[in-house]
Parts: C-alpha cells; sequence; structure tokens
C-alpha cells in the first residue's frame, strides 16, 4: 500500500467505481479502497444476511425468506432509461458485457386512489381511462408537436422558442388539463416536483423525448425501463472490473481509511493500517470527507419483502408506480418499484417492493403511506432515512473531488450528471459519451 | 467444420495466486502465445474462445489483478459454469492458496459448477515443490478435474479445457422464466421508431 498513485477512490458506490473506470481507462495509475467488506457503497445490493445486519443488527434472517445468497436487495431503488445516458456510459466502456439486463413490465401513475397504467401506445392512449375524449385528442396533438420538435430544426418548432417559453406556456398552447400535465410531468418527464413548470419548456420536452426513445429502444419491450439481473449492486462491481482491469488497484474492508492533508490543506494520500498511499488527489463519496459537505435533503426508502405481484399490475414482475405530489397533498412524488426473483433479485416467489420520497416532515414514515398502501400484505418491512449531501468546494483548491448523495429520482439521469461534472473537475475535460471507444474483447 | 448452429456460451472464471499463470494458460488456450514476462493482467480480461467439437463458447473471466487484496466481486463467481483454479507446482505456498480458492468457491454454493485444478509451470519439473499425488488426493476428496499443465510448453492446455467443455452439462430445455424478456445491449445505434406514444 506505501505507493504512489495518481488518483485515490474512496467508496465502490456507483459514481465511484465509474469515475474509477473512467480514470484508469485514460491512464492514470488508480487505487479504490472501501470502508466495507462488500462493493457498492449506498448503492450496494445486499444479501438478506447484509440486509438483517444492517437494519435488525442481532437478528437473523427467518428461514421462510429462502437462501439468504439469492436476495440482492437494493439499497437505492431506480430503474435505467433504456436509451438514456447510463446506457450510453455502459455501452461506451464496453462494461455491458459483464451484465444482463431485463425489461420491465410494467409503468403506473397514481390518479384518485386508483393506479392506470401509463400508456405506450397510440391504441393503449385511447383506451386509457387517464384522459377524457376531448382531452386525449389534445393530448395527442401535444405529442405529435414534441415527437417532431428537432432541437437543431427551427421549421419543426412551429414558431415556439422553447428556451424562453415555460413549459406551463406550452401546456397552455395545447389546452392540457391539470390531471394531464401532472400526469406528463411526473409519469412521463418523471420530474419529482412542479417546478419545472416555470422553466423553460426545452428540458421538460427533452425528457418526454427521452421517455418516447427508451420505450422504443428494444423491440417488444413495455416500458422505458430496464434493470440488471442480480440488481443494481451489479452495476458499480462491473465498473469496478473495468477499472481493475486497466490496472486499477482494489481493497475493501479498510474501516479506518483517512483522507491525508498536506500542510495547505491538500488531500495528499489515505491512510489506513498505519500505512499512507499518495496520490495527487482524492475523489469519493460525502462519508469519507468529514465536514467538507452539507445535508441540503433527506430521502425516506422502505424496503418491503411480499410473496406476491403489487396488485393491479397486472401480475408484473416489475414495475414502478409514480404517485404524483399533488395526487396526495405533497410537494414531491412518491415512487414505488417492484421487482422480483424474475430480475434474481430475490428467492423463488418473493417480490421486493421500495417506496421513496423526499422527506417533507418530521414524520418520514407516514410519508411513506400512500405508496405502502397499494402493495398489499407486507412479510418484512424495513424504513430508513438518508441524508442527501452535496459538497461544499469544487475540490480545486483542497484536491477532494466528492460526489453527491443519490436523490430520490426514480432514474440514473442526475447520476450521470454528476459523474460528468466531476470527470470534468478532475481532469478539465469533457467526457464526450459518444466517443469514448474501448473493445477488450479477444475472440480466439 | 462445425456447424455455426447450438453452440453454447458457457462462463469459465480463473482463481489462484497472482503469478501462477492464470492469464498465460487463458493466453496459451485462446491465442497460442507465450511471454515469458507476461504483466500482470491489464486490458484483456475477457476472452471468448470457442470448441466446435463439444459446441461450446468460452467465456473466460480473469481475475484483472482484485484477488491480490481478496476484493474480487460476487458478480465474477455469477452465472459461471466452470472455474479453472491455477497454481505453481513450483510453490507450495500457492498450493495452498489454491485450497482457499477451492473453499471460496465451495462458499459461493454453486453445485453445479464444475471446477479443474491445474498446477501451472509443469516445464519446471526440477523446481517441483508439490507431487503429482499430493494434489491428485486433495482433487478426488474435493470433486475435481485434476491436470498438470505448462502455459509454456502448451503442455496439457488443450487438454485441460477440452475436458471441462466434455463435463459441462448439456444444454436442457429451460423453462421460460416469469417476466419479460432479456434486453441485448449492443454498440449499434438502435432503429428507433418515429413512433407516437400517444
Amino acid at each position: 500500500m506505501d505507493e504512489e498513485y495518481d488518483a485515490i477512490v474512496l467508496g465502490t458506490g456507483l459514481k465511484e467505481c465509474i469515475i474509477s473506470g473512467l480514470l484508469s481507462v485514460a491512464g492514470m495509475k488508480v487505487l479504490h479502497m472501501d470502508r466495507n467488506s462488500y462493493y457498492g457503497g449506498e448503492s450496494a445490493s445486499l444479501s438478506l444476511d447484509q440486509l438483517w445486519s444492517k437494519f435488525r443488527a442481532g437478528e437473523e434472517p427467518p428461514k421462510s425468506l429462502g437462501r439468504g445468497n439469492d436476495y440482492n436487495v437494493d439499497l437505492v431503488p431506480k430503474f435505467i432509461m433504456a436509451d438514456g445516458k447510463l446506457i450510453k456510459v455502459l455501452i461506451h466502456t464496453d462494461v455491458v458485457k459483464y451484465l444482463e439486463f431485463k425489461a420491465c413490465d410494467g409503468s403506473y401513475v397514481y390518479k384518485q386512489g386508483k393506479i392506470h397504467k401509463v400508456p405506450a401506445s397510440d391504441m393503449e392512449a385511447l383506451k386509457s381511462p387517464l384522459m377524457s375524449f376531448f382531452e386525449k385528442r389534445r393530448a395527442r396533438n401535444f405529442f405529435i408537436y414534441v415527437q417532431d420538435y428537432e432541437e437543431k430544426d427551427p421549421r419543426t418548432h412551429k414558431g415556439r422558442d422553447l428556451n424562453r417559453m415555460s413549459m406551463r406556456q406550452l401546456f397552455a398552447e395545447f389546452s392540457l388539463g391539470d390531471d394531464t400535465m401532472d400526469f406528463i410531468g411526473h409519469a412521463i418527464a418523471l420530474y419529482k416536483d412542479d417546478s419545472y413548470l416555470d422553466q423553460a419548456a426545452l428540458s421538460t420536452v427533452r425528457k418526454i423525448k427521452l421517455y418516447n426513445d427508451s420505450l422504443y429502444r428494444f423491440a417488444g419491450t413495455k416500458t422505458p425501463y430496464i434493470y440488471p439481473l442480480y440488481g443494481l449492486g451489479e452495476l458499480p462491481q462491473s465498473f469496478a472490473r473495468l477499472s481493475a482491469v486497466y490496472g486499477g488497484t482494489y481493497m475493501l474492508n479498510k474501516p479506518d481509511c483517512e483522507v491525508v492533508y498536506n500542510d495547505r490543506g491538500e488531500a495528499c494520500g489515505v491512510k489506513s493500517e498505519g500505512e499512507v498511499a499518495k496520490c495527487k488527489f482524492v475523489v469519493g463519496d460525502p462519508s469519507y470527507f468529514p465536514g467538507k459537505s452539507k445535508v441540503v435533503g433527506k430521502v425516506a426508502r422502505a424496503i418491503c419483502i411480499m410473496d406476491h405481484p403489487i396488485p393491479g399490475t397486472v401480475d408484473a414482475h416489475s414495475v414502478q408506480i409514480v404517485i404524483p405530489q399533488k395526487q396526495v397533498g405533497r410537494r414531491s412524488d412518491i415512487y414505488v418499484f417492484c421487482s422480483s426473483y424474475a430480475h434474481n433479485i430475490a428467492a423463488k416467489g418473493k417480490y421486493i417492493a421500495f417506496v421513496s420520497t423526499t422527506v417533507e416532515t418530521s414524520v418520514p414514515s407516514q410519508e411513506l403511506e400512500p405508496g405502502l398502501a397499494l402493495l398489499g400484505p407486507i412479510e418484512h418491512k424495513f424504513i430508513h432515512v438518508a441524508d442527501y449531501e452535496c459538497p461544499l468546494a469544487d475540490g480545486k483548491e483542497d484536491k477532494c473531488f466528492i460526489s453527491r448523495g443519490y436523490d430520490a429520482f426514480t432514474h440514473f439521469e442526475s447520476t450521470v450528471d454528476d459523474i460528468l461534472e466531476m470527470y470534468t473537475r478532475i481532469t478539465g475535460k469533457d467526457l464526450d459519451l459518444d466517443n469514448l471507444s474501448l473493445n477488450q474483447t479477444i475472440e480466439g | 467444420m462445425s456447424s455455426q448452429g447450438n453452440i453454447q456460451p458457457a462462463k469459465l472464471v480463473l482463481l489462484g495466486d497472482m503469478g501462477a499463470g492464470k492469464s498465460s494458460l487463458v493466453l496459451r488456450f485462446v491465442k497460442g502465445q507465450f511471454t515469458d514476462y507476461q504483466e500482470s493482467t491489464i486490458g484483456a480480461a475477457f476472452l471468448t474462445k470457442t470448441v466446435p467439437e463439444f459446441k461450446v463458447k468460452f467465456e473466460i473471466w480473469d481475475t484483472a489483478g482484485q484477488e491480490r487484496y481478496h476484493s474480487l466481486a460476487p458478480m465474477y463467481y455469477r452465472g459461471a459454469a466452470a472455474a479453472i483454479i491455477v497454481y505453481d507446482i513450483t510453490s507450495t505456498e500457492s498450493f495452498n492458496r489454491a485450497k482457499n480458492w477451492v473453499r471460496e468457491l465451495q462458499r459461493q454454493g454453486n453445485p453445479d459448477l464444475i471446477v479443474a485444478l491445474a498446477g501451472n509451470k509443469a516445464d519446471l519439473a526440477g523446481q517441483r515443490a508439490v507431487e503429482p499425488s499430493e494434489a491428485q488426493g486433495y482433487a478426488d476428496e474435493n470433486g475435481l478435474y485434476f491436470i498438470e499443465t505448462s502455459a509454456k510448453t502448451s503442455v496439457n492446455v488443450g487438454d485441460l479445457f477440452n475436458e471441462i467443455a466434455k463435463r459441462l452439462p448439456k444444454p436442457k430445455q429451460v423453462a421460460k422464466a416469469p417476466g419479460s424478456g432479456n434486453v441485448v445491449l449492443t454498440r449499434d445505434a438502435p432503429a428507433k421508431k418515429k413512433q407516437q406514444c400517444c
């Protein structure tokens, strides 16, 4: 360990592992450490034993749940947009060959006490009880406009400047009602609150296009979401492997690892078990840099083990349900996810459902109730509240490049944005996702 | 000539001490190459080779150095059909460590996994520290296939992989898994349909 590295990365969460992989590929000498004995940090998927030791220390998982190692329970549940930025990173680093994915079976939105399928085709839209007959026609015109809209082709803008016009104005131009706006903004554009309405319409239009492009990215899928077999914890592991393949050194189970600073206050190494590894800079999640980040919010998450799919989802093995804030009198949405043994994240016959939301009150567990109420009988429930932290500085002065926590978003777009931004802060270069090309497969 | 049809992919993982010759064995098998000073595995930790006689396409994973500080990720073992544990016949220490890897594999609890024990560097018989009878005895006790190999002279390297290919279970007609099917991500840009979502 008494060596000199370009970079030392602390914590093996998804963001840290992607950064570690990218830096190793770029030719840097990387040492990557974690205080835990497993990969993934906050974005790990846990076995039953790990889950119980985290939330029910001293108790044993019940035998009735089957083999503990058959479970891979995400700490931060999210789905992957099939045409989103994470997919680009996976493909262009060739990490995708280490992983298998399945589509998510169902995408639902909550309206007036019931859940409804988010329509995936014009036919479904025509049958959907989400909108009235006349509203459907107006919505159809809106979607046609969005689909035809090309940023570089002014003819498709039809005289509207989406950089200046707010989304509220654009909705008004198509005379869409509040419920339709709610459904489009929260179940398709996937905003977690309503602040987008008063921002430039372009970013919402991009998000609607992303939903649509993701829906049609693979033949025969019913939702825009995909999810890896064995859980999201496979993602950090596969990027850690990328880093290792390019020379990165991995050390887990270093509970005492601690950043060392020089007299100018710059990070210059990491100390563990009496040894110091030197480096030019340190990257990591906020928990490794006490005092260098601030809590900007809290996310409450419930993990529920069940022996049945969520009622009303046509027995979907994997599903997302968005509960728009207004429907339940809140300022931020509640998200419900479910995945099952079909994705190899639980023992045969078992389902894991998650309910998550941004915390607004002093009783976070109560805020999850509208989501929990949709699940039917629950065998085991774990509720945890995580701080969402942001770094105080950009790392140029103290050579500490710190990631943000994982937000309540249902997908990885903001996660990848944070990674790209960190990469630029560290290297001074932009990462061009479309022109990263590696190919490590050697055919014999 | 082989028919291209029905070739089954089989994930094969390598385990063993650093310097036992894991990468050298694979490079000899896949590419017919050997270098005396193989660098620690960089950039070539995933190789494939088809063995047409047995209709098997090996997808071979190398440890990429993550074995050094015991940080092999669980995903390394997932879905593996076979494992080769490599030791250096001139090093008792590497043989002992091979036994630790066998125990580690047994902990993963995959009863169908085919495990081979390869005593590599057989060309260095003059410096031998581990007798073949000892390794064979250990292999028999633990249900492993044992063979001594030399990546340098290529002795038994083909036999090692062929024996594994032969022992792989014949593909069964598996019942369709519940839920949606797998999606395959490729580098090719998708043909996006200009379809309306609603």
